[in-house]
């Protein structure tokens, strides 16, 4: 029935084995038949309270009530079978399998002994139909588009039967266009009687797509609203703690010699595909240069050619005047030129060594860490573990744990005091505050501004349109492998403007796009 | 060297590769299946072992071929689920449990039969039974063809009918979409609510069976008895095999054959006067060989399509 | 608690649970296979210490198993599988045979080159299967395993081709030269002085994986090997690095074996020490410096096993049922972990309230 309780988490605990608190104490309430945005910053615990709910994860403390009734769901088997479906952030399909085989996986149609393909794809149709969710039924999952995959995940989650539907942070990975279309089939959703969980920390989306919003801090409840009776500042300050100045205190730039000039650069990956195709741009000392992008355009490729972590295929990169070609990563990086990796967990950090450890561990050839013999010396390393958790804020008790006990805001400034502390000309930065605490997103964009300003280059890429318009003094943006559009100037424009040319709605004229080459 | 040849055309040598490919096949069947399930089951080599002697055993007491199918059978699932239940719900790593599974084994294998027997090299004294040969009808009147596909052992035909079966079971029926998803990605396949732990314990039983039915072949067909260490890597070859046919049932058993040619190899070159050493080499530099070809292939084929 | 001295806590019960178990599975199969088991298990558990001889026995049988289970452990750390560690020790053993029969040389010195003869031998062993590994990603472990046998049959052909002693029925070799023979340190006992070799090496590895910039990096690689590529290191060639070490290390341990224990070489398979060696390796936990504790521990099993063997009608092989046992207990990850799990919310919990009050007082 419409608008009464259809689920209940009360005083949810959630404690991992490493130690940390993801939850410590959340009650999160939803009604039938309403979108209900769960709200929070990055690492504030909106995905592990959820994969309690779809039986993922066992709750160290509190309780689970469906339609009134204590639960325990102690796998996604119990929660599919309560209806609760999840559409995960990172899509939960078998590429090599087709669509319907991604569908009915877990509940396929059985004709004797072998699975009853006509009724699958009789089934697979029906529902696509009745939704208006058009897939193409017997493409294999790895050829599809990230939109296209989002609706597999819908349709699948509707075929096993939801009726509590979780979309975690669905937008993250979609188009504008995408996004809206995504709205439109939610709410015939809704309409049709499903209940709809959204998490976003997009407050925008949340105005235009929820009845109501649960924010969550730090592991904790900070309250429930309905949407349209809080304004977006109000929000922003239970989801922050503290009003964020948006746009930081930024000095005029002052643009010196070329630091990275790319020619044609070309890049493929391991099935052939170009993934860059010929682009060009001169990024300058003094500057944050910046790259937008919906994911999966190139971005990903241009780091990895730039940091030496892929070879590239065609066209030419020169940093601070050097071909790097034919240099290895360690060669590269004693020409000054550090990499903030995309993701810190599995390229960022060794994950059972200790701070100090990981900290230094683009330095054992650092005659200060390891004397001409081989022996390495304890003494200074001890010293420059403890300078760097004094220089960057991490916050941890002992210098000799394990870098995986920390949190991902103290882990990724242990990245950073690395990456910093040898003290470089380029800094290449892929994402570097993604999935990051507040405090530590401001900190790290300081420190970056004032590598800028000591006249360092900053190559800097981004998801977050908001944190490239307000760090970076000029804009490239790829779609397709290809440059789409160059802003000389960030400061006069819009995120809408960005938009259009992340989406492949607009493309540059050659000559402008050639401007970023001068 | 005309000799060696003369004796790879002959009848009898495609006879005698086919009769060799049964010890490989069956394991590298079954590790095929855990491999597709996300399970490196480094423990074929044991489970073979355990099985060769169970079903030896279990014909001189059970008093039969089928207490000893039974009996070896009944052993290699037992060992499986001792695997699976270690790595799976105790999170053993892969290799370290297959490993210890071997460990166990050669101890005891010998454990038992002296115990048995008060011997600790061969079953020779106990009178166990061998699955029988089959001629099949028709088949073995044909000329030449005949003498190469007929009469071999019962579970020759078995490994050769099991990668049909290998095959219905991946690509037609339930459980083989569940398997293939579970290793794939066994997060997409437990958010649909395939349990993805049980998907890996019915896959590695599955290898267990099909591994044992190999290991009961080496006791009960290939030679008549139980001897020590009588599987000499053929557990691990097994291994090989499956991962050079990229586990698909057919990739598995052209691997499978090829290995087998040159175990069949060091059978004929026992007739050159070279060192017999060299030649008891051979099946396992030719699995080296064979799996370093194929990965290289396979890294040569990545690079052609970045070249291009 | 913190939660260094939960993981200590639950570490140090764990390891003992895991040797309980497996003595009690002895007992077991013993009462099961065994005619007269109090005599077997008086034998196995008491015999070991009954005399200055066994006690010898369990010292000069950790000797093989140090160097093995160092060899696993470095190979282990760098995040490879390779089992080779079973054939550089029989490839060290067999080569030191060939140096010490064929080359004759001064006391001392001729022990010292079959010992590095010897390691260089074990380290051309085991750096086939890393090569490959490193150029076109073949598995280590399967070609590892293949490769023990050919190295097992290439020194059996050494062995019945070059060095057979015709007098013997059985294969044996030749007499080893008395100038590169390990000279006996306990008297009384068969203990030489491979044993202080042995307790020096793991001293020495201790040093290599955590002093030493190579161990530095090996345990990064072992950890992360694409950190490792990112952060500049050269992640395959560490990998490659520590298997020719440990290569070099078990094929010395095989030498050490040989001339320290033996007059001919007679082996007619491998031993199986490089197997053993992965046992001890996890009993050791990671650290060279507990190795010469878990081999004397393992030691101590298979002496107890051959006594048992000896006076009853239980047969040693009961020794690899019990390495094999422990090898799936210790491997357990899960083993415990609920009970780890909960000090480990406990501990967080403990430190959540002193921020709080910390917080209260600022």
């Amino acid at each position: 029935m419409p608008g009464t309780e259809i689920l209940r988490m009360e005083h949810i605990r959630k404690v991992y084995s490493n130690g940390v608190v993801a939850n410590s104490d959340i009650t999160f309430a939803v009604n039938h038949g309403e979108i209900h945005a769960l709200s929070g910053e990055n690492g504030a615990g909106k995905t592990t309270l959820m994969k309690m709910l779809f039986g993922e994860e066992q709750p160290t403390r509190g309780d689970i009530y469906i339609n009134g009734e204590k639960t325990v769901i102690a796998s996604p088997t119990a929660a599919i079978r309560m209806g609760i479906g999840m559409v995960h952030q990172h899509f939960m399909l078998v590429p090599s399998l087709t669509v319907i085989e991604n569908m009915i996986l877990g509940m396929e149609p059985r004709k004797g002994l072998i699975i009853d393909q006509k009724l699958a794809e009789r089934q697979v149709a029906e529902i696509s139909e009745k939704y208006n969710l058009i897939v193409p039924p017997h493409a294999k999952v790895q050829d599809l588009t990230v939109g296209q995959k989002q609706k597999v995940e819908i349709l699948k989650a509707l075929l096993h039967g939801a009726k509590i539907m979780i979309l975690d942070e669905p937008t993250a990975v979609l188009t504008p266009q995408e996004t809206r279309e995504l709205f439109h089939e939610l709410k015939i959703l809704r309409d049709s009687g499903y209940t709809i969980i959204f998490i976003s920390h997009k407050l925008n989306e949340v105005r235009e797509l929820c009845d109501r919003i649960t924010i969550i801090r730090r592991g904790q409840t900070m309250g429930v609203y309905d949407v349209k009776d809080v304004d977006e500042e109000e929000i922003s300050h239970l989801m922050v703690g503290r009003d964020v100045a948006l746009h930081l205190e930024k000095k005029p730039a002052h643009q010196g010699e070329a630091a990275i000039e790319v020619e044609g650069l070309t890049v493929r990956n391991i099935i052939g595909q170009k993934k860059l195709d010929g682009i060009s741009f001169r990024a300058m000392r003094g500057e944050v240069f910046g790259v937008a992008g919906v994911e999966g355009n190139g971005q990903t490729e241009l780091v990895e050619a730039l940091s030496r972590n892929m070879d590239f295929h065609g066209g030419s990169i020169r940093i601070l005047g050097k071909d790097i070609s034919g240099m290895s990563i360690r060669q590269l990086r004693a020409q000054k030129v550090s990499h903030i990796p995309e993701d810190r967990m599995t390229t960022g950090i060794a994950g059972a060594l200790s701070i100090t450890e990981n900290a230094m561990a683009d330095k054992s050839y650092n005659p200060e860490f390891c004397g001409k013999g081989t022996l390495l010396r304890k003494k200074n390393i001890k010293a420059y573990g403890q300078k760097m958790v004094e220089r960057y804020h991490i916050f941890c008790k002992d210098l000799d744990v394990a870098i995986s006990s920390l949190s991902g805001g103290n882990i990724q400034k242990v990245v950073l005091a690395r990456e910093l502390s040898s003290d470089p000309e380029v800094i290449i930065a892929d994402q570097p505050t993604r999935g990051v605490d507040v405090g530590a997103t401001e900190f790290i964009r300081k420190e970056l501004l004032r590598l800028r300003d000591e006249g360092k280059c900053v190559f800097l890429v981004s998801s977050d349109l908001n944190e490239l318009l307000g760090l970076a003094d000029r804009l490239i943006v790829l779609c397709g492998g290809k440059i789409a559009a160059y802003f000389p100037d960030t400061t006069a424009i819009t995120e809408d403007d960005v938009g259009q040319y992340m989406l492949g709605l607009d493309r540059q004229s050659e000559q402008e796009i050639a401007e970023v080459t001068k | 060297m005309s000799i060696i040849l003369q004796n790879i055309f002959s009848t009898e040598f495609v006879y005698m590769w086919i009769r060799v490919v049964t010890p490989i096949l069956l394991p590298a069947l079954g590790g095929a299946i855990c491999n597709r399930a996300g399970v490196v089951n480094l423990g074929l080599e044991g489970i073979m072992l355990l099985s060769a002697l169970a079903g030896v055993l279990g014909s001189a007491f059970g008093g039969g071929l089928l207490a000893g199918l039974a009996a070896g059978l009944g052993t290699a699932l037992l060992v499986s689920l001792v695997f699976a239940y270690f790595h799976l719900n105790l999170k053993a790593d892969a290799t370290i449990c297959g490993t210890a599974i071997n460990t166990l084994a050669s101890g005891f294998t010998v454990l038992l039969l002296f115990t048995i027997t008060g011997e600790k090299g061969t079953s020779a004294s106990l009178k166990s039974f061998s699955f029988s040969t089959v001629n099949i009808p028709l088949v073995e009147d044909i000329p030449v063809i005949g003498k190469i596909l007929s009469g071999h052992n019962l579970m020759t035909y078995v490994a050769l009918l099991a990668v049909v079966a290998v095959w219905f079971l991946l690509y037609k029926m339930p459980l083989g979409l569940r398997i293939r998803s579970v290793g794939e990605n066994p997060n997409a396949a437990s958010s649909v609510g395939v349990n993805v732990r049980r998907t890996r314990y019915i896959a590695i039983l599955l290898c267990g069976a099909l591994t044992g039915l190999g290991g009961m072949y080496m006791s009960m067909g290939y030679l008549g008895m139980f001897t020590r260490e009588m599987v000499a890597g053929r557990g691990f070859i097994a291994l090989a095999a499956a991962a050079m046919g990229q586990s698909t049932p057919i990739g598995v058993f052209l691997s499978s054959m090829l290995f087998a040619f040159f175990d069949g190899m060091s059978n004929t070159l026992q007739l050159l006067a070279l060192p017999s050493q060299f030649i008891d080499m051979l099946p396992y530099l030719a699995t080296i060989g064979g799996l370093t070809a194929y990965s290289i292939q396979r890294a040569r084929k990545a690079k052609r399509r970045l070249a291009e | 608690m913190t939660l260094k001295k939960a993981n200590l806590l639950v570490d140090s019960v764990k390891m003992l649970l895991v040797i309980v178990v497996a003595l009690v599975l002895v007992t077991g199969i013993v009462f099961a296979v065994s005619s007269e088991p109090s005599n077997a298990l008086y034998n196995f558990f008491i015999g070991p210490f009954l005399s200055l001889r066994r006690v010898g026995n369990i010292i000069e049988g950790a000797c093989p198993l140090v160097f093995t289970a160092l060899a696993v452990m470095i190979i282990f750390r760098a995040g490879q599988f390779s089992m080779i560690s079973e054939g550089a020790f029989f490839m060290g053993a067999a080569i030191a045979m060939a140096v010490s029969i064929a080359v004759p040389m001064p006391t001392g010195i001729h022990a010292v080159a079959c010992l590095l003869c010897a390691a260089a031998g074990g380290a051309l062993v085991a750096s086939i299967p890393a090569f490959l590994k490193k150029l076109w990603s073949v598995s280590e472990v399967v070609t590892s395993i293949m490769l023990n046998y050919v190295v097992q049959y290439f020194a059996i052909y050494l062995v019945t081709y070059h060095f057979r002693e015709m007098q013997s029925s059985s294969l044996a070799s030749l007499k080893l030269a008395e100038t590169s023979l390990l000279p006996g340190i306990l008297p009384g006992t068969n203990v030489h002085l491979g044993v202080i070799i042995a307790i020096l090496m793991c001293v020495f590895c201790w040093f290599l994986i955590y002093r030493s910039r190579f161990g530095y990096q090996l345990r990064i690689t072992g950890c992360n090997p694409s950190f490792a590529h990112y952060v500049g290191l050269k992640e395959t060639g560490v990998m490659v690095g520590a298997q020719v070490i440990a290569g070099a290390i078990a094929g010395m341990g095989g030498s050490i074996e040989l001339l320290g224990m033996y007059t001919r070489f007679k082996w007619t398979e491998t031993p199986g020490y490089g197997w053993t060696g992965i046992v001890v390796a996890l009993l050791a936990k990671d650290n060279p410096l507990m190795v010469p504790l878990a081999a004397a521990f393992i030691a101590y099993i298979n002496t107890g096993a051959n006594i048992m063997a000896m006076n009853s009608d239980v047969s040693s092989e009961m020794a690899q049922i019990i390495q094999g046992v422990i090898m799936l207990l210790i491997a357990s990850g899960a083993l415990l972990q609920r009970w780890r799990q909960k000090l480990i919310d406990k501990a967080a919990e403990q430190e959540q309230a002193a921020a709080a009050a910390e917080q209260v007082q600022a």
